[in-house]
């Protein structure tokens, strides 16, 4: 079940990925992929967490134009690392989870920007702001989803105890 | 449950995961010079792999066979060291013969030079005494020896013969203590007697106080003792002691290193004062 849910939850990451940043300006920066990951790391552990990542980066390094493995490496660090920040510390308000986020970001921005400068493949012309704005805008987006994610199932239960105290 | 053993240690799983990702990179990527980050990667790792194998395998080797070594190696150095002694000899004999025969071709050399009628002959003993300066020789009487002839050396004068018998000869060195010759200063034609002290050196008796002598300069034999031909070196003068009296104390140094002679020529033929001696001798 799970598993199911995390495969569904990355499908629609990489969905929401290639689909929204053409309609809506302004998201190309984000990496909704990234967010999944982080939710799944910080709700499942580090186990989980890192092997989300590496899926959900593969497929998206084979959906990509560049080097397949980077940002399948760059998001299992970044899953194993949040899963255990998620099982070491009390990661529940939403200042800690947009922390997390930004932390997260950070990490992914330098492995995946890193391994490509350090191997000769690519430059990036201003990498300390774009992952900055991402980092914000990651975090935003997540905290956001995380709040959403999790009053859901309240809701849910709220309208069907209102059905039934109708009837 | 060895998946559920898995993910219970994420560290191991981040590590192969890592690995995985590594790999997958690493085939897509060429280095600068071309050749992709895998197989250079790889073959660097391997060639690591292979380097610390060899060199394990080659210690233990080095090992054993430097331990299977040093079972033979005594007998091995035994041989050895027997091949060198013999060689050291051999080198010896070598050398000898080498200086012999130098030695000879100057004794040659000295014999054309001289015109004399001389016979070579080997030292085979020296003195039986400490006290007296002599040596043997091998030739005697029946190679035409007699007493009072000259022996001489391609360095200069060695001594007289004293005592000859069928086959060898005692030569008295001009050294000894009883020994002397009629001497010469080449340069300023001084005259004197070189006698000897038995200590290994020389000294120039009966230098006039007015004669002219000095430190380097050559003695050489007078020819008037009717024993030694005019005209060999006797020696060098190392210093002289002008002093107050009638004769100069003139120290020579001998020109023969009589530590090291074993060839000598033996002068057959009698010198001018010998043979007017003996006419005067005759009735």
């Amino acid at each position: 079940m799970k598993l199911a849910v995390s495969i569904l939850a990355i499908a629609a990451a990489l969905a929401l990925q290639t689909t929204l940043t053409t309609f809506v300006r302004g998201t190309a920066a984000l990496d909704f992929v990234l967010i999944v990951v982080v939710y799944l790391a910080l709700t499942s552990g580090p186990a989980t967490g890192l092997i989300v990542g590496g899926v959900a980066g593969l497929i998206q390094d084979s959906l990509s134009s560049g080097i397949m493995g980077v940002g399948g490496l760059a998001k299992t660090l970044v899953g194993y690392l949040a899963g255990r920040l998620g099982t070491q510390f009390i990661v529940t308000a939403p200042l800690p989870r947009f922390l997390v986020f930004i932390a997260a970001t950070v990490v992914h921005g330098t492995v995946f920007m890193g391994l490509y400068v350090l191997l000769g493949l690519r430059e990036f012309p201003s990498p300390y702001s774009s992952v900055a704005w991402q980092a914000v805008g990651n975090a935003f987006v997540g905290v956001v989803g995380f709040q959403v994610l999790e009053w859901l199932p309240g809701f849910r239960a709220r309208r069907q105890w209102r059905r039934t105290a109708r009837r | 449950m060895a998946l559920a053993d898995i993910k219970h240690r994420p560290g191991l799983l981040l590590g192969a995961a890592v690995v995985l990702h590594v790999v997958i990179i690493s085939a897509q990527v060429n280095t600068a010079s071309g050749l992709p980050v895998l197989q250079v990667v790889t073959f660097g790792a391997f060639a690591e792999l292979q380097r610390m194998v060899t060199s394990g395998v080659t210690g233990v080797q080095g090992l054993w066979s430097g331990y299977v070594d040093l079972r033979g190696v005594k007998d091995e150095n035994t041989a050895l060291r027997q091949e060198l002694q013999a060689l050291q000899i051999r080198l010896q004999e070598e050398r000898a013969l080498a200086q012999r025969a130098e030695d000879l071709r100057q004794l040659l050399e000295l014999r054309q030079r001289a015109e004399l009628d001389t016979t070579a002959a080997e030292i085979i003993a020296a003195s039986a005494s400490p006290e007296f300066r002599t040596v043997t020789i091998d030739k005697g009487s029946t190679d035409g020896l007699q007493a009072d002839m000259a022996v001489i050396s391609p360095a200069g004068v060695v001594g007289r013969l004293i005592l000859p018998s069928r086959r060898a000869a005692k030569v008295q060195l001009l050294i000894d203590r009883n020994a002397a010759a009629g001497a010469i200063i080449e340069r300023s034609r001084a005259q004197g007697v070189a006698v000897g002290f038995g200590t290994g050196e020389l000294r120039m008796d009966y230098v006039s106080a007015t004669a002219d002598v000095k430190a380097g300069d050559l003695v050489i034999t007078s020819g008037i003792d009717g024993i030694y031909p005019k005209g060999f070196v006797i020696g060098t003068v190392d210093s002289v002691d002008k002093g107050t009296g009638t004769y100069h104390e003139v120290r020579v140094r001998p020109a023969v290193d009589f530590s090291r002679l074993e060839e000598v020529l033996v002068v057959l033929t009698p010198s001018p004062a010998r043979d007017a001696a003996e006419a005067a001798d005759r009735p």
